[in-house]
């Protein structure tokens, strides 16, 4: 029960820039859909026109990065089944293709990317604790130029990003280095799928010791976050279970966290907890197998 | 009698055309000159409607109408509700004082999401446009939410018309209960709480009506359980007698009970369809509004005390429940109530059973009948009662139960129900083999001892379906059906039985194909159509196939026995003596050809004296009695100590549903239910907040179980025949969801019981559990 709108498809991205640029707030780009179309039919969302990215060239592939190492970036129509099954990124990233792979079903893989999920910035997406301890930053472009902005700081809270109205995201960039040591772990809310509570562990490893650690926890609050304090705790540190276990305690303690019927406040900081442990400990596992 | 199809494990026939998407549902029907209606409904719980302006909406380009309580003054005189229990609660159930039911609003509305409004417009975008232009000033009023604390004296009342929220208080007893509770060694008492639950069907409930001026008849395409009685209904609404209504249900996308009647918007649609004839008009839910609308099922909370002699016997039972009917009750929710009245004994010979419900009405969606209705909430109590009676009497709980399983049948139970055959043993004993039992214990034993928490549950059940004799049921018990074979032999069946995903298109096929030596393949199966059907009571309860497939049984063996009189006089020897076999009439060395024989009935030619010309049988088939289905059911589970979610890691269920017509059909419905039972279990509730505004209103918020998560499912049967019909069949329907709960609920608790937990109730959400652990075992 889509209200009528005026549907366009640009064939290039310059196109698509002048229709956001003329239509502003009025326009909505549309890339998978599966974030925008059900916000349409339940009339959640009304733009006047809807600006289809799908025929717009370059933005499908996953490329490596031009300046070497193991980085690489995603075009902006990268599905989430694409990421989860290249070559590409399951070499260079396990955990990217980790995540992918559990969002939604086979449906949503198939039309959803990652650049959507990004924009749509839903506070139970799985990718931003990812993105987060990934250090990935979204390349953004308007007919005013590109800029880049980390996935933290593009997602600003509930559906909320740091886009201007004229803005798209044309690639969302992976700079590298990654490491073995990385994994995924979340609680799925039962009906949706989406994470309760997402954690994302990626480590630099030296034996036991994590010489370095990114911890991104997503769906417990309105914007996903970086658990520093677990970070601090373990930099340098042996992963026994005990120690991960104290480092996570209290990972959401001062944030405000998001309640609902699904789960408390007070059970989504748990079980962050839990699962930032779960990944840390999968990672270490992950990257002395590898080692 | 011959089986030779009957028995099999024949793939369905429908299948082909339901899997490659060419099955026709109600709103894959075309029509040139189609209005599309949609429904304003209440954004409030309770609230008076002190104007509604629809100028604005009448205005738009595209609006043929806009639609309220008075443009239906005069035009619609009630639902009738033909399959009301008979006045005085006899057996068919409660008599209750539900205030009549408006089709629209009339000046209050008493749930959000009740129709307060039509409009019909050229399109289904046109008409959503148009309701967000009618603008309606309402007078929140106090709701009543919750059903135990609207019995309450000055509670709020969910109708302002009415002075109490009763709706109706209904009663069973039978043998001594008081003595029983006095000479007990042991009372076990269990609070229980079934929250309310959506039946989910793939395909949401939607209609087309058309009023053609010329023949003075109205056509309503629904997707329904039961086109005879939605007509009945329709026709007594409208004033019209039956003969100018038709109702026919194309495919019908599953239903769960929530389609069984006519409901207001379709009320609404054959009303408007005389005001704007001859275009016809086409209504189609949206998935909130099939969340939202009624009729959700098992809302109940109650109390079951048992009272034990040591060595377990039960020696008496008592339950008292609230039942949340929510705005307004149908029958199908009074009939629940007297389900669970009932089945208050379980699968259990107890000599006294006593049993008070009081229905409630509450400012929620309707409730009514949902897969497994009434038996189900009962089991659930039963069952978690065994438990605990084990558990306190330090008995093992499958020798409980064995103790007091009935003996000899047919058993008449305490709470009224005389149960037509059984061997539990057998199938208890058939599931302790499937699972292992003691392997599945010595695991568990062994894993407890490594930290983890790991249960193992069991329930046995007894269900009562196949309705029914038609003593106990107002609107009838009975089925029609018609088997007519053509002048070229080709074989239609006519049932009033409508299937809607049961598979019964193949069983009634393989039955009519053994009476006449056909294959099934060669019977055309039509149903679903008050025009091509005499009479019928629909699809629910899991009566289809112990009545309605005896119908056709009976009427194919009509026929057969005409072709014998034809075959006899063409052969020269009396209809007794002649043998059919497959497509051929044998007497000694001669035989005639089965085609022959129809050839001979349609011409009318060489038929024996008197006999009328034609091929074609009707039965109206009258069950001697309801049926009792029964098993036993086996679930391990275990919980995650960190988070409290549970796991089911195996299910083992051996069920009883008497002769199975088709075993893949009847493993299909136990798998189903099953799995509706577990979603009951761990997952499915109607969430309402504090202002009665519906928080799980679509599959977002609303979980349904998943292959994901769900263990494999290890179905087995034993056959016990009935004597209820002829083909020795019960029904296999709703088992599965009644069996499912309480096994499911009995292995979760019992994974926790090392913690002290004694009792938890559905749906064990993760939280919920959590929260358990932290207080018994500190953060
Ligand atoms: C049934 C279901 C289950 C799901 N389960 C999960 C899950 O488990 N985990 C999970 O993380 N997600 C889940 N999702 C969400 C899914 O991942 C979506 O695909 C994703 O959120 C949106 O991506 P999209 O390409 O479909 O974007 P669209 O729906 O096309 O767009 C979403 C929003 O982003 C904007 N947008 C899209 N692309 C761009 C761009 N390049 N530049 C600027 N703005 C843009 C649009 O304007 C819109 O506001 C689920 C969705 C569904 C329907």
């Amino acid at each position: 029960m889509i209200p009528a709108l005026e549907y366009r498809t640009p064939e290039s991205l310059e196109e698509a820039l002048d229709l956001l640029e003329r239509h502003g707030e009025e326009a909505k780009v549309l890339a998978g859909g599966h974030g925008l179309i059900p916000a349409l039919k339940l009339r959640l969302a009304a733009p006047r026109v809807l600006v289809d990215l799908r025929r717009v060239p370059g933005l499908s592939s996953i490329e490596p990065l031009p300046e070497g190492g193991d980085g690489f970036v995603v075009g902006a129509l990268v599905t989430h089944r694409e990421i989860e099954v290249s070559p590409l990124v399951r070499a260079r990233c396990p955990l990217l293709a980790e995540v992918a792979g559990a969002i939604g079903d086979a449906q949503v893989r198939n039309f959803g990317t990652l650049a959507g999920s990004l924009c749509h910035a839903d506070p139970a997406a799985d990718y931003p604790a990812v993105l987060l301890a990934l250090d990935a930053e979204a390349v953004v472009a308007s007919r005013r130029g590109e800029r880049r902005v980390s996935a933290g700081e593009l997602v600003q809270g509930v559906f909320e990003t740091a886009l201007e109205p004229d803005e798209i995201v044309r690639s969302v960039r992976f700079p590298g280095p990654h490491f073995a040591a990385a994994a995924y772990s979340k609680a799925r809310q039962a009906a949706s799928g989406f994470a309760l509570a997402g954690a994302a562990a990626h480590l630099k490893l030296d034996g036991r010791r994590a010489t370095d650690i990114a911890v991104g926890i997503t769906g417990v609050a309105a914007r996903p976050f970086r658990a520093a304090g677990v970070e601090d705790a373990l930099r340098g540190q042996e992963l026994s279970p005990e120690a991960v276990e104290a480092a996570v305690r209290g990972l959401a303690a001062g944030r405000e966290l998001t309640s609902d019927i699904h789960a408390s406040a007070e059970y989504r900081a748990r079980l962050a907890e839990v699962h930032a442990k779960r990944a840390i400990l999968r990672a270490a596992e992950r990257g002395s197998a590898g080692a | 009698m011959v089986r030779k199809h009957a028995g099999q494990p024949l793939r369905r026939l429908e299948d082909p055309r339901l899997l490659t998407g060419a099955a026709r549902y109600v709103d894959d029907l075309r029509f040139a000159d189609l209005l599309h209606v949609d429904f304003l409904r209440s954004p409030h719980a309770h609230a008076l409607i002190k104007s509604i302006d629809a100028a604005a909406a009448r205005a738009l380009p595209g609006v043929a109408g806009v639609f309220t309580h008075e443009d239906l003054r005069g035009r619609w005189g009630g639902f009738p509700v033909p399959g009301a229990p008979p006045a005085g609660g006899g057996d068919g159930g409660p008599a209750a004082k539900d205030p009549p039911r408006p089709p629209l609003a009339d000046g209050e509305v008493c749930y959000a999401g009740q129709p307060v409004a039509a409009v019909a417009a050229e399109s289904s975008e046109v008409a959503r446009d148009a309701l967000e232009l009618i603008d309606v000033r309402y007078e929140p009023l106090p709701a009543a939410l919750d059903a135990a604390a609207a019995l309450e004296a000055g509670a709020p009342r969910a109708h302002a018309s009415l002075p109490d929220n009763v709706a109706f208080r209904w009663e069973r007893k039978g043998g001594d209960t008081e003595e029983a509770f006095r000479k007990a060694d042991r009372v076990v008492r269990v609070e229980i709480r079934t929250e309310r639950v959506v039946p989910c069907p793939l395909e949401p409930r939607g209609a087309v009506a058309r009023w053609l001026p010329g023949e003075d008849e109205l056509t309503v395409w629904t997707s329904t359980q039961s086109p005879h009685l939605v007509r009945a209904q329709l026709a007594h609404g409208l004033g019209l007698p039956e003969s100018r209504v038709r109702v026919a249900a194309p495919e019908v996308g599953g239903a769960f009970g929530s389609k069984l009647g006519a409901c207001a918007e379709e009320a609404v649609l054959a009303v408007l369809a005389r005001l704007l004839a001859p275009r016809p008009l086409k209504w189609i839910e949206a998935r909130r509004e099939s969340m939202a609308s009624p009729p959700h099922g098992r809302g109940q909370r109650g109390a079951l005390e048992l009272a034990l002699r040591s060595d377990g016997k039960v020696l008496g039972v008592r339950y008292e429940a609230v039942l949340d009917l929510g705005a307004w009750s149908g029958p199908s929710a009074h009939l629940a109530a007297a389900l669970a009245g009932s089945m208050a004994c379980g699968a259990y010979a107890v000599p006294a059973a006593s049993v008070a419900v009081a229905g409630v009405l509450t400012n929620k969606a309707p409730a009514g009948g949902c897969r497994g209705a009434g038996r189900a909430e009962m089991a659930y109590a039963i069952e978690r009662a065994m438990d605990l009676a084990a558990a306190e009497l330090e008995l093992d709980p499958v020798e409980v139960r064995r103790a007091n399983f009935p003996r000899s049948f047919p058993h008449g139970t305490a709470a009224g129900a005389v149960y037509d055959s059984g061997d539990y043993a057998k199938t208890l004993d058939r599931v302790l083999e499937l699972c292992d039992m003691p392997r599945l214990r010595a695991e568990r034993d062994a894993r407890r001892r490594r930290g983890e928490l790991v249960g193992i549950g069991l329930a046995t059940y007894v269900d009562l379906c196949g309705p029914g004799p038609s003593r106990a049921l107002a609107a009838g018990g009975w089925e029609a059906a018609a088997v007519r074979v053509g002048p070229a032999g080709a074989v239609d069946v006519f049932t009033g039985a409508c299937p809607h995903g049961q598979g019964q298109e193949t069983a009634f096929a393989q039955l009519a194909a053994d009476r006449l030596g056909v294959s099934p393949e060669d019977v055309r199966v039509h149903r679903g159509d008050t025009a091509l059907v005499a009479g019928g009571g629909g699809t629910f309860g899991s009566r289809g196939t112990a009545v309605g497939g005896s119908a056709v049984h009976e009427a194919a063996r009509r026929v057969e026995a005409k072709m014998r009189r034809i075959a006899g006089a063409a052969l020269g020897v009396p209809a007794e003596y002649v043998e059919h076999a497959g497509r051929r009439f044998v007497a000694g060395a001669r035989s005639i050809a089965y085609e022959e024989v129809c050839h001979r009935a349609h011409r009318g030619v060489e038929l024996p004296e008197g006999l009328e010309p034609g091929l074609e049988a009707a039965c109206a088939f009258e069950p001697r009695s309801f049926t009792f289905p029964f098993g036993a059911h086996v679930c391990l589970a275990s919980v995650d100590r960190e988070t409290g979610e549970p796991r089911l890691e195996g299910y083992w269920a051996a069920d009883d549903c008497g002769r199975a017509v088709n075993p893949l059909l009847a493993e299909g419905q136990a798998h189903g239910g099953i799995v509706q039972g577990i979603g009951q279990a761990l997952l499915e509730r109607a969430a309402y907040d504090e202002a009665g505004q519906l928080l799980t209103g679509g599959f977002l918020d609303y979980a349904l179980p998943r292959a994901r998560g769900l263990p494999w499912l290890r179905c087995d049967r034993t056959e016990t025949p009935t004597g209820a019909n002829p083909l020795g069949a019960k029904g296999a329907g709703e088992a599965g969801a009644i069996a499912a709960t309480p096994a499911v609920v009995n292995a979760v608790v019992d994974a926790l019981s090392i913690l002290g937990v004694r009792h938890l109730d559905p749906p064990l959400l993760p939280e919920r559990i959590w929260r358990v652990l932290r207080e018994r075992s500190g953060p």
